[in-house]
């Protein structure tokens, strides 16, 4: 086989086509700069598609009262202030203008009745805050920018997997400085050499890791590997988002999404016993400010979606999403689950048929065709599925460039906005507003470096190790192993973690390492799935272990890591460090760094009533 | 409770191929989609096939499933009656790759043709005031997952690639900009003369495969070609449409004209051409 490659030369280079990929090769396009942006599906498949609910901005249309200082608070609040505060006050105060910035490109929110954008109410949000397009906020806004991207003169690289950050490792003196990518057409196998200025890694999550998941294939931690791998930091990787209400029945469509706007919408979880469980599982941090009877949490809800300003307090049905799914996790351990291992959630006794198909018809769809259910008439089960990844990799909140110049992360792959725990709608703004960001300043730093050299044996390196399991005459098969990951993940590394288990689940990880390094593949290099499923093995399993060392480190209890052995959220050591990860020469390495103190004037704000 | 299936899938690829039979277990609700990955992971790990979501949400598992063009992920095994083998095989309007892979190629630069929408100014307070009911319809066509079924199934795509015949996909694109409160382009021009809406014949098969359920044809395509109808052939409704003052969009007469900025070539959209299959090794 040959190890022949194409060669492309671009100003800046993107990583994915998702959200953040698209928002940063349109900003990078309108600097001036040439870009390349590469995915590993077609254009517009990526997986923020499957995001329902909403963009979460500070517009004030349905509440006035509503601003970036309260956006910023409640995300800090739900991140259990571990996020890095000047990431998080950057996205709420552009969030609006991102949003707004949609419909200048063609994107159809649902309205207010006197003509403006629609917001509604969501999970550790204050105020109405999610602009929406019923429970498919996702696909418009992918397909707004797709629509508006395809104009802007960038190059798009479809069904092309990248392997290797090509970076010059740089001397005492200077740092290291990205110089390009390598990878392969998914279609024939044929290599790829992207020579580039800056690359911007928006290559979205890790849920492919973990057994019941809402993922699509491609979640499989591609960014926070190829930094890690080319000597970037990945920083909180150990907090992982289980949202709480993914299909449980039937099998096939275990761990599919359900939108948290079902509960915004009005929809209730309750248990077997038909009792309404949120309101036994409000804690310390969020009591004063939700509701604890039924009448005052209806009372809430029906004035909130009415522009009201609504005296009573919040429905314990929106807390934050690591609350709900621990909720939901400990009424199923205590048996009062639904039959099928999840709970019940009900929108049909709450809204009319008729909302309910206007509002989520997407969701009404998805249980009809795959459930058997229709939600106008009967209760789903719900259950936690792996969703999100607060952690990625650590950047600068103001450029979001890596420690590695001209290495660029923004969206799920990057780390610091959302802390310990992301809220819902919280999402789409990032890739927005850290998209942009991203492609602004690697197109600003492209332009003011001249391109670094490329380094032959690098790539032969590169190319060496994708055509490995071609070369071995015998070995596992990879998707057997990636089954065999799914399920450690999700036992030793999941919702409720111990001591024990993390260092069971490291056991795991490194057979499961000494087997990927052996795994061969048959057949030749033609859009070859047993290959790309090689391939993505090597991803996962940095980020699988990554995550289970940074979990053991962190003694405590907070947002997305919780553990059964220290229950409690820590208020001295832990709530003042974020754990980082990066390889060295004996492996992987975990450190602790110091969680930067908001200045004074941001920290009124935060303590702002 | 475990029963059996039999599946007939076509593998090959542009040289040609085959149906070969694969017997999987099944378990409740599951899909054809999951059938396709369980014979990739045990019994034919080289099987390609395109999926995302698995939720009907992305378009990417389009596929023909008993020779009726379907989403894989939500065609349910049971649908089929026991016992009967079930055949999957490629969209057939669009070139093979490998086995449930196709080149729909096609459709991407389709996109690229269509001049973008171009918002009038905002209102005087920064914001844009849209009444609902005056974007129902248009939201019902941005439903789209851009699954390809009904560029698939439309007989004109199939006959007339080499022209410039949009299909019922780009022609609901193009009725969405039309419709769009905001745009300020007049598109119609382009409808007649280059995208050949009057090559669509309304036999409505795009409409019955939407995976959707968007009436592309009676709430798009119809209305879109009476529109392009007006402008052209009744000088009535031109002569009221001038005095009304009803029509200011800007005329696109043109094709837009990309920039190239790429230093590698020109700024295409590359979505596995044929000349790039034409040069594995």
């Amino acid at each position: 086989m040959s190890d022949k490659y194409e060669l492309h030369e671009h100003d800046v280079l993107v990583i994915g086509a998702g959200g953040a990929g698209l928002r940063a090769a349109i900003e990078a396009s309108a600097e001036g700069a040439s870009v390349g942006l590469v995915c590993k599906s077609l254009l517009g498949k990526a997986h923020t598609v499957m995001a329902e609910g909403g963009v979460a901005a500070a517009l004030g249309y349905v509440e006035p009262r509503d601003n970036w200082k309260v956006h910023f608070r409640d995300t800090m609040k739900g991140g259990r202030y571990l996020n890095q505060w000047r990431t998080a006050q950057l996205h709420a105060m552009e969030a609006p203008d991102r949003v707004k910035e949609l419909e200048e490109w063609g994107a159809l929110f649902d309205r207010t009745a006197d003509g403006r954008i629609l917001q509604r109410n969501f999970g550790g949000h204050k105020y109405p805050r999610l602009a929406h397009v019923g429970d498919r906020t996702g696909l418009e806004m992918i397909r707004t920018l797709q629509q508006h991207g395809i104009h802007c003169g960038m190059k798009v690289y479809m069904e092309c997997t990248v392997t290797r950050l090509l970076v010059d490792a740089g001397t005492d003196q200077s740092p290291p400085k990205i110089r390009g990518a390598f990878g392969y057409w998914r279609e024939n196998g044929r290599f790829v050499v992207f020579h580039a200025k800056s690359v911007v890694l928006a290559t979205g999550g890790i849920g492919r890791c973990f057994r019941i998941n809402s993922n699509s294939w491609e979640c499989t931690g591609d960014g926070q590997a190829l930094a890690y791998l080319a000597g970037a930091e990945l920083m909180d990787i150990e907090f992982m988002q289980f949202h709480p209400t993914g299909m449980v029945w039937p099998p096939s469509v275990r761990g599919t999404l359900i939108t948290e706007g079902v509960r915004g919408e009005g929809g209730t979880l309750r248990n077997k016993d038909n009792k309404r469980i949120m309101f036994s599982y409000i804690p310390e941090l969020y009591a004063s400010e939700t509701a604890n009877t039924e009448e005052e949490a209806d009372q809430w809800l029906r004035e909130s979606t009415s522009g009201i300003a609504s005296k009573a307090r919040r429905t314990p049905d929106l807390l934050p999403r690591d609350i709900v799914a621990r909720a939901i996790h400990s009424e199923v351990k205590g048996g009062r689950g639904s039959p099928h291992g999840g709970v019940f959630l009900d929108i049909f006794s709450r809204r009319s048929a008729e909302d309910i198909k206007r509002k989520l018809p997407a969701m009404y769809h998805q249980f009809k065709e795959l459930g058997d259910v229709d939600i106008t008439k009967e209760v789903m089960e719900v259950g936690p599925t792996a969703h999100y990844t607060m952690g990625g990799v650590r950047v600068d909140p103001e450029t979001q460039e890596s420690r590695i110049r001209g290495l660029f992360a923004a969206g799920e792959c990057a780390a610091g906005m959302h802390g310990a725990n992301r809220l819902g709608g919280n999402s789409l703004s990032d890739l927005l507003v850290f998209g942009r960001i991203a492609g602004l300043h690697a197109a600003k730093y492209a332009k003011s470096q001249s391109v670094a050299p490329l380094d032959d044996g690098e790539i032969a390196e590169a190319s060496r190790e994708a055509l490995a399991p071609f070369e071995r005459v015998e070995g596992p098969n990879p998707f057997l192993l990636h089954e065999d990951l799914k399920d450690k993940m999700q036992t030793f590394v999941g919702i409720i973690r111990t001591e024990e288990d993390l260092k069971k689940g490291l056991e795991h990880l490194e057979r499961l390492k000494d087997a990927s390094a052996r795994v061969h593949v048959d057949g030749n290099r033609h859009y070859n799935a047993s290959w790309h499923q090689a391939v993505d093995m090597r991803n996962m399993l940095v980020v699988s272990e990554a995550m289970a060392r940074a979990a053991l480190a962190r003694r405590e209890s907070r947002g997305g890591h919780a553990r059964e052995d220290f229950p409690e959220m820590d208020k001295g050591h832990f709530s003042k460090v974020n754990v980082v990860v990066k390889q060295t020469a004996t492996g992987m390495a975990i450190s602790e760094v110091p969680h930067p103190d908001p200045p004074a004037e941001i920290q009124e704000v935060l303590e702002d009533k | 409770m475990d029963k059996k299936a039999t599946l007939k899938i076509f593998r090959g690829d542009t040289d040609g191929g085959e149906l070969k039979s694969y017997e999987v277990e099944t378990y409740p609700g599951m899909v054809v989609l999951d059938a396709v990955h369980d014979v990739q992971a045990k019994q034919e790990p080289t099987l390609a096939v395109r999926w995302n979501c698995k939720a009907g949400r992305c378009g990417s598992c389009s596929a023909e499933v008993n020779g009726k063009p379907r989403l894989m992920c939500m065609t349910r095994m049971s649908h089929f009656p026991e016992g009967e083998p079930i055949t999957v095989t490629p969209m057939r309007s669009f070139p093979v790759i490998k086995d449930l892979v196709t080149d729909v190629s096609f459709n991407f630069e389709m996109a690229k043709k269509i001049p973008p929408f171009k918002p009038r100014p905002r209102d005087a307070d920064g914001t844009w005031r849209m009444k609902q009911e005056d974007i129902d319809r248009i939201q019902e066509f941005r439903k789209c997952i851009e699954c390809f079924l009904c560029q698939d199934v439309c007989h004109v795509v199939r006959d007339h690639q080499k022209t410039n015949f949009a299909g019922p996909r780009f022609l609901i694109h193009l009725a969405t900009l039309d419709m769009h409160p905001l745009d300020t382009l007049d598109r119609r021009e382009l409808v007649k003369d280059e995208f050949k809406i009057g090559l669509c014949n309304i036999t409505k098969c795009c409409t019955e495969v939407c995976p959707e359920s968007i009436h592309i044809t009676d709430n798009g395509i119809i209305p879109l070609k009476e529109r392009v109808a007006d402008d052209f052939f009744d000088p009535v409704r031109w002569l009221v449409g001038k005095v009304a003052g009803g029509e200011k969009k800007e005329k696109a007469r043109r094709l837009p004209v990309v920039g190239d900025r790429g230093a590698s070539g020109s700024s295409t959209i590359k979505a596995t051409p044929a000349a790039k299959r034409a040069k594995v090794e």
